[in-house]
């Protein structure tokens, strides 16, 4: 079981966290204005990147809230957690990930 | 009986204390100390079970987890029996009850064997090829038949009486395995101060050094320096000893699953301590120090009774005082068999040959074994044994640049093989560690690692007792280190050698390396010799060459075909040997053809430690509400929606005393609604109170509805949408206030619709000053439908004007009730004058019970889930979840007057623009009505123009909801048809096995179409 850390209450195990897709897809402002194209682009086309993968948790049996993480998509394991809003930080996969 | 077997002394059982048990009925005595194998053995018993596929007979194998044969069934009564218990590894106590398994109907003569008979029909892949045919007779006939022959133990039918339980453990430095370098890493850590978990699936700590007559550590006995070791760390307050203690599981971030097995051993277990327990150990750092496996050698007859790995036999011999024989013939690849040959003869057995494939023999331990004037023969393989319930004798021929010459039988009743050590790479292997092939050691070692551990000792190659111990003890210490540095290495990096800073003077014979994988040449008919690979799952030689001709090349593929290395125990004996056949055959590097991934539990692991506490009443929450015990004691009839309880009727005794069934009662229920008063426990609705300055943007953007004009005091149906615009719960939403909505969603639905609101408001919309909490549990919702309503609740209901003018249909007023504070819904879900009365859930039942005895004159009925489910039929009203399914717009189930078509956006709104959300031919809600209003349609059944068409039948849309309908006198039914609203009038058919029933299109709103009756 992988240990996840909310950026907000710290370590806790996986089990205390939802998964929530991908992260940094920001609701178009004006989705009207959207052609049919970008708005099945924004509703359903992810990138499935193999290696590090921004996604957003939520600490569903803890603080409640929901944050960003890094996670490496070959070894599973997480190199940062970060708070909503805040830019994917500029890693790259060779910089961390061990547990 | 007597132990004739038993050495005149020696071992570690206590002679002492005298066991009796039972074997197949039949009664035995060993020791305390014993295993059942090992007192089995003492009492000359190697008939231990029938194998797998072909019922022969078969003896024990090896004297540790490994062992594939001795599966034994261990009964305290009918309800405390476990089935496929390893008989080597079930510790002997004083009455401990075992029978064999997979044989009828005696051991000695089973049935089943005529499958050995038979097995040239029975080649590998013959469950593929044989069973195909015809079509359906695998479920019918083959499979119950293979399962009856093969079957391994049976499950007892009781329930499980014993406790199990779980426990959360953290330390700096986990070591698995209690053998030299495992003490000395546990020792290493331990003086350095990290809190170390030591934890050996077997009985007593010690590993390997626990069978040692001979070697030394540090000047004492090996086995006294165990002891003063063991009193070392029991010593310590950091250190943890878990002795019976199997790490069975390596999963993500170092968390190691071990089974601690507390009570199995104890005659007489008591109630006081659970009979296992799971431990879930987070450690910082983990020492792998698993040993390593003694491989058998692949030759004919190989897996007659008696034939037995040879370290094993030593191990019997030492630590138990049991020889497996009288006269052994040894076959062996390596220096493992002649340290066994000097041990058994020391222990009184005659070695009346060693057998070595090898043809250069020398060395310390064949120059002790000639000097000792045993019979050495190098190039030398056994050809056959012969003994059908025990091995007789053991044929033996030169072997000359592969050509095996003629035979000669030696008469014995053991053969003791050994093909050399394979390294138990078990655990490193489920860390995901990478394994790489080191052609000098010819095994698999660790490599990469991916988690915080290491190996150490024999499990990484590593072999003689000082070299072992040296590398235990830096193992320890570097795991010691990273845990207090906390340092988190480079990604992929393979820890160095570590160097200990103490040395160990150790004295003992090191096999070294040597060994052989594959199978050994035997110059016989290959069509009739059976040299086995896969004891367990019953795998030949043969077999593997068969896949391998059948255009098998991965041993993924070898190993599905055959099945080898499939069996309980992971082909723990067999996995090297199969490579090494397939290497041949193919002509191929051994690490070119791979290696078959190892996955948890490393032995078989009960499910009563997975369920620990959770199993009955404990195994899923149960929620209740504040009226359910009301419900109880008024005879409801309960179904279980999600975690609720909730009351499905309430049935009565009709005539005669007979309790109503379902259909009288949900039929008597809708009548009393409709003609007087009903009441029905809405509490387990969905409640969440949206409040702030921007509450109402915030609904604006979460509902398909127009919120910003709706004035407080009002009440309005809400229906919430997924962004791609499918319809995803509805609910009556009340606004208390300018600033405060009362939301209600679908029982089911209230996490995923609180999850979806705070997915939106923290991520898209933080900037919008709302608070989102769930108030489910915190409301009791009371509901009074039927044209008695408001007369009903009148009396009881203080500070609000319940007039129809004051207080029409879809408002909410705060009031009191019974001096309690109430959120008094006017609202129907029945199409009847209704009143929903929130009020908080402690007084719920009192609240309860007073309009219950308030309606008493009007004859108010209780009614459950079935009865409202019929009357919002009657009505059209969907339940999302059972009219839609995920595909459904709003306008397809009839809520396109929900949409806030003057909105600006909303969630799902801009997917409702696509085409083909208002394609025409989309399915749309609809009612059925059948010919003959006798017959109830079934909920899921198809609905198409004409059954008799071409199939496939084109097919319109299926039944939602079926009913029969006391009210209206017949069966009505809710329908997701394509383009259905244009079909309105038209006739369709319901297919069914038998026929198919014909049906009407109606308008999906059977009973007062246009409303009359909500307002009273
Ligand atoms: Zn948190």
């Amino acid at each position: 079981m992988l240990i996840i850390t909310c950026p907000w209450c710290g370590a806790r195990p996986e089990v205390e966290f939802r998964y929530g897709g991908e992260a940094h897809i920001a609701r178009p402002a004006d989705p009207s204005a959207l052609t049919d194209q970008e708005w099945a682009d924004f509703l359903y086309n992810r990138t499935n990147p193999k290696g590090l993968h921004a996604e957003r948790w939520r600490h569903i049996h803890g603080c409640g809230r929901y944050f960003n993480a890094l996670r490496d998509t070959v070894s599973d394991f997480f190199v940062t957690t970060y708070k909503a809003g805040e830019p994917r930080p500029d890693i790259d996969a060779s910089s961390g990930g061990n547990p | 009986m007597t132990n004739r077997f038993r050495t005149a002394s020696g071992g570690r059982i206590d002679r002492a204390a005298p066991l009796s048990f039972r074997f197949d009925g039949q009664t035995y005595s060993g020791f305390a100390g014993d295993t059942l194998a090992s007192a089995l053995i003492a009492n000359g018993v190697h008939l231990i079970g029938r194998s797998f596929k072909y019922h022969r007979p078969r003896g024990f194998l090896s004297a540790g987890s490994d062992e594939p044969n001795a599966l034994v069934n261990v009964a305290r009564d009918a309800a405390r029996a476990a089935p496929n218990l390893r008989a080597t590894q079930v510790e002997l106590h004083e009455g401990l009850k075992a029978q064999s398994q997979n044989r009828w109907p005696s051991l000695s003569f089973d049935a089943g064997a005529v499958n050995d008979l038979a097995s040239p029909f029975l080649p590998s892949g013959f469950y593929y090829k044989t069973f195909m045919w015809p079509a359906g007779a695998w479920k019918r006939f083959y499979e119950p038949k293979i399962r009856a022959m093969a079957g391994l133990g049976v499950a007892p039918e009781l329930p499980d009486p014993d406790r199990y339980t779980q426990n959360h453990a953290h330390c700096d430095v986990l070591v698995v395995g209690a053998g030299p370098a495992g003490l000395a890493a546990a020792l290493a850590a331990a003086e350095s101060g990290a809190k170390v978990i030591l934890c050996d699936e077997q009985a007593e700590l010690g590993g390997s050094l626990l069978s040692e007559i001979s070697a030394t550590i540090e000047g004492q006995k090996a086995t006294d320096w165990l002891a003063a070791t063991l009193a070392n760390l029991a010593g310590r307050d950091n250190v943890t000893l878990l002795p019976r203690t199997t790490a069975f599981g390596y999963f993500p971030h170092n968390l190691i699953a071990l089974a601690e097995r507390v009570t199995d051993h104890l005659a007489t277990p008591g109630t006081a301590l659970p009979r296992e327990r799971l431990w879930q150990v987070r450690a910082r750092e983990v020492v792998i120090a698993a040993g390593a496996l003694e491989r058998p050698l692949v030759f004919p007859d190989n897996d007659r009774p008696g034939v037995l790995l040879a370290d094993s036999a030593r191990t019997y011999a030492n630590r138990y005082g049991a020889k497996v024989g009288e006269r052994a013939v040894i076959f062996t690849a390596c220096d493992a068999g002649y340290r066994a040959a000097l041990d058994l003869k020391a222990a009184g057995v005659t070695i009346s040959a060693i057998a070595d494939l090898r043809a250069e023999v020398s060395g310390e331990l064949p120059a002790r074994a000639l000097a000792a004037g045993i019979d050495v023969r190098p190039s030398t393989v056994l050809v056959g044994a012969k003994g059908r319930l025990r091995v007789s004798s053991a044929q033996l021929a030169k072997v000359k640049n592969g050509a095996v010459g003629p035979t000669e039988t030696i008469a014995c009743d053991s053969v003791l093989m050994s093909g050399g050590f394979t390294p138990s790479v078990h655990l490193f292997s489920q860390s995901r560690g990478k394994l790489v092939w080191d052609g000098a050691a010819g095994a698999y070692l660790p490599g990469t690692s991916v988690e915080r551990e290491r190996s150490a000792g024999a499990c990484r190659g590593v072999h003689g007792l000082q070299r072992v111990l040296e590398d235990g003890y830096a193992q320890g210490e570097a795991a010691a280190k990273a845990s207090r540095d906390h340092a988190s290495p480079a990604r992929g990096a393979t820890p160095a050698p570590a160097t200990p800073s103490r040395a160990f003077a150790a004295n003992a014979e090191d096999l070294g390396s040597a060994g052989f994988i594959g199978a050994t040449p035997h110059g016989r008919n290959p069509a009739l010799a059976k040299a086995f690979v896969d004891w367990q799952n019953d795998v030949t030689s043969k077999d593997i060459l068969l896949a391998t001709r059948e255009g098998m090349r991965s041993i993924e593929h070898v190993k599905r075909y055959t099945t080898t290395g499939m069996a309980t125990d992971q082909g723990k004996t067999s996995n090297m040997n199969t490579l090494g056949i397939v290497s041949e055959a193919l002509d191929t590097p051994v690490p070119k053809i791979g290696l078959t991934t190892f996955r948890p539990p490393f032995t078989p692991t009960t499910f009563g430690i997975f369920a620990g506490a959770a199993r009955g009443d404990v195994f899923d929450p149960l929620r209740k509400t504040a009226i359910h015990d009301w419900a109880a004691e008024h005879g409801a009839a309960f179904e279980d929606v999600g975690n609720w309880k909730r009351a499905h009727y309430f049935p009565r005794a009709g005539e005669g005393g007979r309790m109503e069934d379902m259909h009288a009662a949900v039929a008597r229920e809708c009548k009393a609604v409709r003609a007087s008063v009903g009441m029905f426990d809405a509490s387990t609705l969905g409640k969440i109170e949206i409040v702030g300055p921007d509450a109402a943007e915030f609904m604006n953007r979460m509902y398909t509805n127009a919120w910003a004009k709706l004035e407080p005091g009002r009440l309005r149906y809400g229906v919430m949408l997924r962004e791609d615009g499918f319809v995803m719960d509805d609910g009556v939403v009340g606004r208390m206030a300018a600033d405060r909505f009362h939301v209600t969603t679908t029982t089911g639905g209230a996490p995923r619709v609180l999850a979806h609101m705070e997915d939106y408001l923290q991520t898209e919309w933080p900037d919008l000053d709302v608070w989102l909490t769930s108030t489910t549990e915190q409301w009791s919702v009371i509901a009074v439908q039927g044209p008695k309503a408001r007369e009903v609740i009148a009396p009881l209901i203080e500070g609000i004007d319940l007039s129809k003018e004051a207080f029409p249909h879809m408002c909410v007023r705060e009031g009191t009730i019974l001096g309690v504070p109430t959120r008094l819904f006017s609202v129907s879900f029945t199409g009847e004058l209704g009143f929903e009365i929130n009020v908080p859930s402690t007084y719920g039942r009192a609240v309860w019970e007073a309009v219950y005895a308030a309606g008493e004159r009007f004859g108010i009925t209780p009614y459950g889930t079935e009865t409202m489910h019929v009357l919002r039929a009657e009505k059209g009203y969907i339940i999302v979840g059972q009219e839609t399914d995920g595909t459904a717009t709003p306008d397809d189930a009839n809520l396109g007057w929900a949409v806030g078509k003057a909105k600006k956006d909303f969630v799902g709104k801009r997917s409702l623009a696509r085409d083909a959300m208002s394609a025409p031919d989309r399915r749309q809600l609809v009612g059925l009505k059948t010919t003959d209003p006798k017959v109830v349609l079934e909920e899921g059944a198809q609905i198409v123009a004409d059954p008799s068409a071409p199939v496939p039948v084109p097919m319109l849309g299926f039944v939602t909801s079926s009913y029969h309908s006391a009210v209206l006198g017949r069966s009505i039914a809710l329908a997701m048809v394509k383009g259905g609203r244009a079909r309105i009038g038209q006739k369709l058919m319901v297919p069914m096995p038998t026929h198919a029933i014909e049906v009407e299109v109606v308008e999906p709103v059977f009973y007062d179409p246009k409303g009359e009756r909500l307002n009273g």
